[in-house]
């Protein structure tokens, strides 16, 4: 099988609080075969054994569901295809002799820590705010007690499937969450069994991404086109109609 | 040392209804004064730290990853095994139990195995309580599927991520106890080391990964839910990340390792396509339900998969097991698979792959249908292997995916170290030599909704112990031995990285300790791994700090915890001489290459104690009985 080379510039950064710069390196022998993932396993390989510190980035499954890793790729979250986390994308997706620029998610919300690994606690925070339904573990009726219609089901199911990468905060201008925080509350108010919590859900929510220092949305959809469970847009439509109902009844 | 399995006396039926009445409880207002550290937040972890906090007591829960929401359980696919019986189609309690101690090869613990098929019922309500948005069928009720090792439909599922709804059920749950306040959580830390003070587990040493410091943290009872050790083989269908670190430091510590020989190597996974893969992803077992698996007759057959007629093709799982067809055992599956590769009939480049084939699944439900019921699997498949199982058959191959053995717990959970608890995967309780398809995400959760809020305060209402504060010298002890651990990797500042090492290992054991082994592969085993581990502590190369973020730090030292691990568990598959479940020995074999156990000699549970690195363990033995199922020779034909 033929083997690639392609050039990287990678945003290398020291700590929180030091200043970064964009690092050129070579990656010979690359299948296109290998994942994104591995080829930078291959480049770290390389610089362990010359001694130098390897490039930090994060990811965990390696299959698309744990939504540990991120960065840009030549800008876009993800990289350049839809609907998948960077650890499924595969070389053969890049031409021989490529130049690809790595850089982390960059968001006020989302501190870097090291070179592209960022902080990405504060979607913790936002989940503990009301993202969730308050059912004791004991007190759960039969399962089949509130019958859920399939389209319902399948709808709370689409939304539900976030893996909360942050790609969404990384492609909006405005650094908002608010495609984050919309699949949750999608998720949970289409149920029965959320219901009774709607209202407070919402607007906890989305107080707390405020709070957190994520932007307002404008209606771009950038983050709906870099989302790799391509959760939808109007997703965040109904949240805000629902952050409206909301904020009436509580008066 | 004599292994206490503490199984109540009494029926088999009534045995944990009685257990729970003659357990001590916790009055309300005095559970906040106990504090339990859980470790993981997996299925096990998540959803003990949410019944604990949600019961009132002081929980401080711990994971590697920056978030919680990100251990592995999010990945399993299938679905959650339960006895609800809302398919009408004989299912019970009693046949899940049965078919769990069945598939297990008759090595688990029937009384264990009898609670978890009754609390099974509960997770799912509980479960759907939580907003998990379960398929369903038209008229707004749960759908089922069916599942290897079963003849009923009882296996609960979302779409093929229902791992990731169930632990972002269990991971909601818990944020909603941290906003309450009884959970605080302290995500970004490994635990290095379990501290024991007066013979009980009283606290933990933890790294703080992004600053590197080391903490330690008190508690009454600590409750290990850090998976299993499948990523010893390197590749495997586990995450990067996961390791045997924390349990194995446990042993060090005393708690008595059970079973390490039992792997699981599940049948359907992507074939390895090349040196640099760091990990293999598994396809769904339920892919089983709807697609056909098969290899050429002919092993000189060379034509593309759709050209080959049907007369060409041997649909070997449907011939030799007609009964349970392509859903029999992950065991067998696999073996079955090996078997016909090693005959040369293996398809795909390497020769390492059986196709598993959707065509006639297509042609009767359409693709419609098998897209709304396996999409992600299909896009998942496509996008590794750059082609379309709708139209050509999935190329498939066994890999490493989880394992049965783990710290030896007693029927309350608890290790051979008193307060020290373990859950999930972690331990070695239910499953026997073989896990059954979808009965991983039922243990985890039975462990920490349903098990341990019973046991637990059992045991520290039995046993008020005097306080402890992290200025006990037990503390320093351990902080001191985790530091010179550290830094004496850092010092070795060899020529070999902690992944060559790795790789390493892992080609060693599928080579010597895999699918299937032999004494003669075991006892070279037995030497290769000990000058592994020692050429790692020569020539090792870790760069960089140990006061910031170093991932290679941390992946060094699981790396070596590993090459430790893996001796036992080639000294475990040495010993037990017979074949069961997951590992098969080939001297022990039928002459149609099914499994022979050896239920006098090897109906035990077989558990190591750690007598120092490089020294041999101890083996000590909990006999296993059987009152009410009857062992025979699993058949499945």
């Amino acid at each position: 099988m033929t083997k690639m080379t392609v050039t990287l510039r990678v945003w290398r950064q020291a700590g929180p609080s030091a200043r970064g710069r964009f690092v050129e390196y070579a990656a010979e022998g690359v299948s296109p075969d290998m994942s994104f993932l591995e080829m930078l396993d291959v480049i770290n390989e390389g610089l362990i054994r010359k001694g130098e510190d390897p490039i930090a980035f994060d990811s965990d499954c390696r299959e698309g569901i744990c939504g540990t890793c991120g960065f840009l790729v030549d800008g876009v979250a993800h990289g350049p295809d839809r609907g998948t986390t960077v650890c499924q994308l595969y070389m053969r997706r890049f031409t021989d002799g490529a130049t690809i620029t790595v850089e982390p998610w960059r968001a006020r919300a989302f501190p870097v820590i090291k070179d592209l690994v960022v902080d990405r606690s504060a979607f913790d925070r936002i989940i503990q705010a009301g993202g969730y339904i308050s059912v004791n573990v004991g007190a759960a009726p039969d399962a089949h007690a509130i019958p859920v219609p399939k389209s319902v089901a399948d709808n709370a199911m689409d939304a539900a499937q976030c893996i909360g990468c942050g790609a969404c905060v990384a492609a909006c201008k405005n650094a908002s969450a608010a495609l984050f925080v919309a699949a949750k509350i999608t998720h949970l108010n289409l149920l029965p069994h959320g219901e009774p919590e709607q209202h407070k859900r919402v607007v906890a929510m989305v107080d707390q991404a405020d709070t957190a220092g994520f932007g307002s949305c404008s209606n771009e959809g950038e983050c709906e086109a870099v989302c790799p469970k391509e959760i939808k847009l109007s997703t965040i439509a109904r949240m805000n109609r629902q952050y409206a109902r909301a904020c009436w009844f509580d008066r | 040392m004599k292994l206490e399995s503490r199984i109540p006396g009494g029926p088999l039926a009534d045995k944990w209804d009685r257990h729970k009445f003659e357990s001590k409880l916790v009055a309300p207002a005095n559970r906040r004064k106990f504090t339990v550290i859980v470790v993981g937040t997996g299925l096990a972890g998540a959803s003990a730290s949410a019944s604990l906090g949600e019961l009132g007591y002081r929980v401080l829960t711990f994971c590697i990853h920056d978030s919680p929401r990100r251990a592995h359980s999010i990945a399993a696919q299938g679905g959650i095994n339960a006895a609800k019986n809302y398919r009408n189609d004989g299912d019970s309690v009693y046949r899940l139990f049965y078919d769990t101690i069945k598939g297990g090869d008759y090595r688990s613990r029937e009384a264990n195995v009898y609670r978890l098929a009754q609390v099974s019922v509960n997770i799912i309500d509980q479960c759907v309580a939580q907003g998990v948005p379960f398929a369903r069928e038209y008229g707004g009720l749960l759908d089922n599927r069916s599942f290897g090792g079963a003849q009923v439909s009882r296996t609960f599922y979302a779409r093929g991520q229902t791992g990731q709804q169930l632990l972002l059920g269990a991971y909601q749950s818990m944020m909603r106890q941290v906003e309450a306040g009884s959970v605080t959580l302290f995500p970004n830390r490994e635990m290095l080391d379990l501290v024991v003070i007066a013979d009980r587990a009283r606290g933990i040493v933890v790294r703080d990964l992004v600053t590197g410091r080391l903490e330690s943290y008190a508690a009454d009872a600590v409750l290990l839910c850090t998976g299993g050790y499948g990523t010893a083989f390197y590749l495997s269908t586990n995450a990067v990340n996961t390791n045997v670190t924390a349990a194995w430091r446990c042993h060090k510590r005393g708690a008595v390792f059970a079973n390490p020989c039992f792997t699981q190597i599940h049948p359907t996974c992507i074939p390895v396509s090349g040196e640099h893969q760091s990990k293999l992803t598994l396809m769904s077992e339920s892919l089983r339900n709807d697609g056909r698996v098969w290899v050429p007759k002919d092993p000189s057959d060379t034509r593309p998969p759709q050209q080959i007629p049907e007369g060409d093709r041997d649909y070997y799982l449907e011939r030799r097991y007609p009964s349970f067809g392509n859903l029999v055992p992950r065991d067998v599956a696999s073996r079955a698979a090996k078997g016909v590769c090693d005959e040369g009939r293996g398809v795909g480049e390497t020769g390492l792959a059986v196709y598993l084939d959707f065509t006639d699944a297509i042609e009767r439900l359409g693709a419609n249908v098998i897209r709304q019921r396996y999409g992600n699997l299909f896009d998942m498949y496509q996008k590794i292997t750059d082609e379309n199982p709708y139209r050509v058959p999935m190329r498939i191959y066994p890999a490493v995916h989880y394992t049965m053995g783990g710290l030896w717990v007693d029927y309350n959970l608890m290790s051979t170290i008193p307060g020290l608890h373990v859950l999930g995967e972690a331990n070695f309780s239910d499953h026997g030599a073989n896990r059954l398809g979808a009965s991983a995400l039922m243990q985890g959760l039975a462990d920490g909704y349903f098990v341990i809020p019973y046991t637990l305060p059992n045991y520290l209402a039995a046993a008020p112990v005097p306080a402890v504060t992290t200025d006990h010298e037990a503390f320093t002890e351990a902080e001191h031995a985790v530091q010179a651990r550290i830094d004496r990797v850092l010092a070795v500042r060899g020529s070999k990285t902690p992944r060559e090492f790795h790789r390493e290992l892992g080609r060693l054991l599928w080579d010597d300790v895999g699918m299937t082994r032999n004494a003669e592969s075991l006892s070279r085993a037995l030497t290769t791994i000990p000058q592994l581990h020692e050429q790692f502590w020569q020539d090792v190369r870790v760069p960089g700090k140990p006061n910031n973020l170093n991932k290679n730090l941390e992946y060094a030292g699981r790396v070596a915890d590993y090459l430790e691990f893996a001796e036992v568990m080639a000294r475990d598959a040495l010993e037990r001489r017979e074949s069961c479940g997951g590992h098969f020995r080939e001297e022990f074999q039928t002459a149609d290459g099914e499994a022979v156990r050896n239920d006098e000699r090897f109906a035990h549970v077989a558990a190591w104690e750690f007598t120092g690195v490089g020294r041999a363990p101890l083996r000590h033995v909990e006999p296993l009985v059987f009152e009410f199922v009857k062992p025979t020779q699993r058949s499945y034909k």
